[in-house]
């Protein structure tokens, strides 16, 4: 079992963050927001990657059919909350259907094939010109009221993004210790001694999917509503599917906990070596994930049990 | 359980032709053959991991032909793998929960645990409970598949090869073992290649040679019967040993 400790410490450090607004001027308050937005998608693609071993790069579809779904509806004049939910609920029920066929794949041969279910979204965003625009992009109205100019904006979203997230990990932290996270952890280990205990697979592999798309879509579409205009090439970029990928691997694969912490410490990494090294800042961060997953498999989160090993803290 | 007509074929490979025979509920039922001969195959087929090509398998009155496995588990059946399949990272103890808790519908996973430490007991590795499956020694290993498909509660169990690999000694405590199953009422099907294993425990012993069923009875008429005992040593021995006796 992974240390709880660890994941109830993360949680509550998360909720801290909620202060944010209160302390911080706009541009931090942005910073802030694109981290935990990233820390959803991280979280989510745990979910599958994670905890199923599926090694998923749909997240990228997750997260463009989320901010088109919800951007959509925001222009037609529904809500920020009918937006999402909209949103939420097409990434649920398009994965579970998508899951019962690709999830028969395993390895390397589900990895490319979730690869495709974001370019021919994308595809399918681009002709449908009519209601996205197409290759033009999608101009999004203001989702909050005018009053209170930009700092109220960027409370706004910033608290929604930190909101999400406090969902994401409340219901990802309860299905990782309740029968479907035991399954899962049986999926990923053994899959046909999985099947043969009684465990219909199939099932909660997809589950597994649609969970890890759910969030992600809601996170696109505060994203929709939060920068005001998406594009297809924006939305749809592979960066969204690889970058969860990294930073779950940063942090420590399998554990919610890891997810978070590497997030937002891939996230804060690149973000000083961008300030201060500009010309080579993706050669030092591509550097630094290197040496990080040679000398820590198993992510951030193990530092505490390889110190505890090595016999410090002992004393 | 009743099996008709059942085959399997692999592309051009025939590996059951028409197998058909039943299990009596409570009996401890010995399947052998040569290497090759379909046992393996055959408890895949019934168990749902491949289909029949053809045939039927009926348990309890029920037609569970083309079940998936994780059906298989709900009806009551349960099979060990020849090579041992835990769940490395699981501790022995959550190995065995698992089973517990995915095969039936209602049960929590702090009940499976409770139920899964008395099937850790039964089999003598609650020593071991907190230990993850991978350092287990194969001995080990395999009386945690066993617990682990006792855990199931299953009424029909397959054993395939529970025996192989192991010393004289641990053949003797798993022998012990599955006396002990057979007697609370479990039916038993048991792949055993050990002929000592198979003559004492089973009540009766079907043969399979290349995917076709060739014998079926008690095991005295089988030790004697001379297809079973061509199939296994050869025309010439049979011939031999037909004319010695």
């Amino acid at each position: 079992m992974k240390s709880r400790a660890g994941a109830w410490l993360v949680f509550v450090a998360v909720l801290l963050l909620g202060v944010l607004p209160f302390a911080a001027e706009p541009y931090t308050l942005r910073l802030g927001t694109t981290a935990c937005m990233y820390a959803v998608l991280a979280v989510s693609w745990n979910v599958i990657g994670g905890f199923a071993g599926y090694p998923s790069f749909a997240t990228a579809g997750f997260f463009g059919l989320g901010a088109y779904a919800g951007g959509v509806t925001l222009t037609k004049g529904g809500g920020l909350l009918v937006a999402m939910a909209l949103a939420g609920g097409l990434a649920f029920a398009g994965a579970m259907l998508l899951g019962a066929v690709l999830l028969r794949l395993r390895g390397h041969y589900f990895a490319i094939a979730s690869l495709a279910v974001a370019e021919v979204l994308r595809e399918l965003t681009n002709s449908a010109t009519n209601l996205t625009g197409g290759g033009m992009g999608l101009n999004i109205p203001l989702a909050t009221s005018t009053v209170g100019g930009v700092g109220a904006e960027a409370s706004f979203f910033f608290l929604a993004m930190w909101g999400l997230l406090v969902v994401t990990l409340m219901v990802v932290m309860a299905a990782e210790r309740s029968r479907l996270g035991f399954g899962l952890a049986c999926i990923r280990q053994n899959e046909a001694a999985a099947d043969m205990i009684g465990i219909h697979a199939t099932l909660y592999k997809s589950i597994a999917f649609a969970l890890s798309g759910i969030f992600v879509a809601m996170a696109g579409t505060l994203y929709a509503g939060w920068v005001h205009y998406i594009e297809p090439t924006d939305v749809y970029d592979v960066l969204f599917a690889v970058k969860p990928i990294v930073m779950v691997l940063l942090g420590g694969l399998g554990s919610t906990a890891g997810a978070v912490v590497g997030a937002f410490a891939f996230f804060g990494v690149s973000e000083a070596l961008w300030r201060n090294y500009l010309q080579i800042h993706s050669g030092l961060l591509g550097l630094l994930i290197v040496m990080l997953l040679l000398f820590l498999p198993r992510g951030l989160i193990s530092i505490g049990q390889r110190l505890r090993a090595a016999g410090f803290g002992r004393a | 359980m009743r099996l008709d007509a059942v085959s399997r074929r692999f592309g051009g490979l025939a590996a059951l032709q028409d197998v058909s025979f039943v299990v009596e509920p409570g009996e401890v039922l010995g399947l052998i053959g040569p290497n090759g001969a379909g046992k393996t195959t055959l408890v895949n087929v019934i168990t749902g991991v491949h289909r029949a090509s053809a045939g039927r398998v009926m348990f309890e009155g029920r037609d569970i032909t083309g079940f998936r496995p994780y059906q298989m588990a709900r009806v009551g059946l349960a099979r060990t793998f020849q090579v041992v399949q835990p769940f490395p990272e699981l501790t022995a103890l959550d190995n065995v929960a698992a089973a517990a808790l995915f095969s039936h519908c209602s049960t929590s996973i702090a009940e499976a645990r409770r139920a899964a430490l008395k099937q850790l007991d039964f089999v003598g590795l609650s020593s071991a409970a907190e230990k993850p499956a991978a350092i287990l020694t194969l001995a080990m290993r395999k009386r945690l598949e066993l617990a682990k498909a006792l855990a199931m509660q299953p009424r029909l169990l397959f054993l395939d090869e529970v025996n192989a690999g192991l010393n004289s000694a641990e053949v003797e405590q798993a022998m012990g073992l599955i006396r002990q199953i057979a007697q609370a009422g479990v039916t038993i099907v048991l792949i055993e290649h050990l002929m000592k294993v198979v003559m004492s425990i089973c009540t009766r012993i079907v043969v399979l040679q290349s995917g076709a069923l060739i014998a079926n009875g008690p095991p005295a008429q089988i030790a004697s019967d001379a297809r079973v005992v061509e199939a296994y040593l050869g025309k010439r021995y049979a011939k031999a040993a037909a004319a010695v006796s």
